[in-house]
């Protein structure tokens, strides 16, 4: 396979697999059921994704590093109910700073 | 649009939410323009990659395998296989969006992690629509930039590392997480997701932790709500006589 059929193909196969999600008719996933699962799972998404980005390392082992810190920062201030962007900006200054100083 | 107008403060608050999201995510197109020209990629098949495959677990997969002498099949497996989750945030957004025709095209493009993470978490319609089309945007654009400049340029602009952006994804996630966890079955579903993600992390390539933590919540609502009576084989609310029959 060359890379441009490479490339070509995982684009194509990925696109399909978005688009699958649009033209399942809708009535499929009626029910009670079905709603109680579209109501976790944005909490397990976003909770999953808070995870995986904090505590794994590039090489995919589990680390504690900077991110930590930022995200220990992060619940602090939504304890305090600070808004949105200051959650996000003390998270970043809080690895980058940590970062500075030679940890994490 | 049929939805009723967002308050300004709030409009202002979800496009907020959508930048602060774009950026974070946005920056790493630079990691991962300059990882695909280093795996062998040229500058055409990495844009490519970014304006098409357009989901980054995919791509840093497509080009991990392709830098380690692997099989284009091997590739285009991975990369779908971590493509999965996008067709189950499809099939969520698309009752969100309520999309037909053409207009789902560009919305399944535009279907990833962080376009679906910050629409549903609205509490009202017209603002999962914008945080969706707004999130969405914003990390196409920027990492379809960042994607070229880090082709081209490598690493010459610095890690995103040091600005401590790989922390302001989290934190953002974190945010939008955090109005949800009130109900306590809520936060038994995100503990018992991030522990599940954390522990299958180092045995499976990016994105697939998550996935799996996605069907535990599948699992958790299939399970019949704490209190109420189980279903007969036939799917239909058992009556109240066969209460005290044996399951």
């Amino acid at each position: 396979m060359t890379l441009w059929t490479t490339v070509l193909l995982a684009s194509g196969l990925a696109f399909a697999l978005k688009f699958l999600g649009y033209v399942v008719p809708h009535r499929v996933l009626d029910g009670v059921v079905v709603s109680r699962v579209t109501a976790m799972l944005p909490v397990a998404l976003l909770s999953a994704l808070v995870a995986v980005q904090t505590f794994t390392s590039s090489g995919g082992g589990l680390t504690v590093d900077a991110r930590a810190a930022g995200l220990a920062v992060a619940v602090t201030a939504l304890l305090l109910r600070a808004p949105f962007l200051v959650v996000v900006i003390l998270a970043a200054a809080t690895a980058a700073t940590l970062r500075d100083l030679g940890w994490g | 649009m049929h939805a009723p107008r967002l308050a300004d403060q709030r409009r202002h608050e979800v496009i907020r939410q959508c930048l602060s999201v774009g950026v974070a995510t946005g920056a790493y197109g630079i990691s991962f323009g300059a990882l695909s020209v280093a795996a062998g990629l040229n500058l055409w098949q990495t844009i490519a990659l970014s304006a098409l495959l357009f989901s980054g677990a995919s791509q840093f997969a497509v080009v991990g395998i392709v830098a380690a002498g692997g099989a284009g099949a091997a590739a285009v497996a991975t990369s779908s296989l971590l493509g999965m989750r996008n067709g189950l945030y499809g099939l969520q957004m698309s009752r969100l969006l309520g999309v037909r025709g053409l207009r789902r095209v560009p919305a399944a493009q535009l279907t990833i992690d962080e376009s679906t993470a910050v629409a549903i978490a609205q509490p009202e319609p017209s603002a999962q629509r914008l945080g969706f089309w707004g999130t969405g945007l914003a990390v196409y654009v920027l990492w379809n930039l960042t994607t070229i400049l880090g082709a081209v340029v490598g690493n010459a602009l610095g890690d995103p590392k040091r600005f401590g952006l790989d922390a302001a994804a989290p934190a953002a996630f974190c945010a939008l997480l955090w109005p949800r966890l009130k109900a306590g079955e809520a936060r038994a579903v995100a503990a018992v997701a991030a522990v599940i993600a954390v522990i299958v992390a180092p045995h499976a390539p990016a994105g697939i932790p998550v996935l799996v933590a996605a069907l535990a919540a599948i699992v958790a609502g299939l399970l019949p709500p704490r209190g109420t009576r189980k279903r007969d084989v036939l799917g239909n609310p058992s009556t109240p006589s066969d209460d005290e029959a044996p399951p």
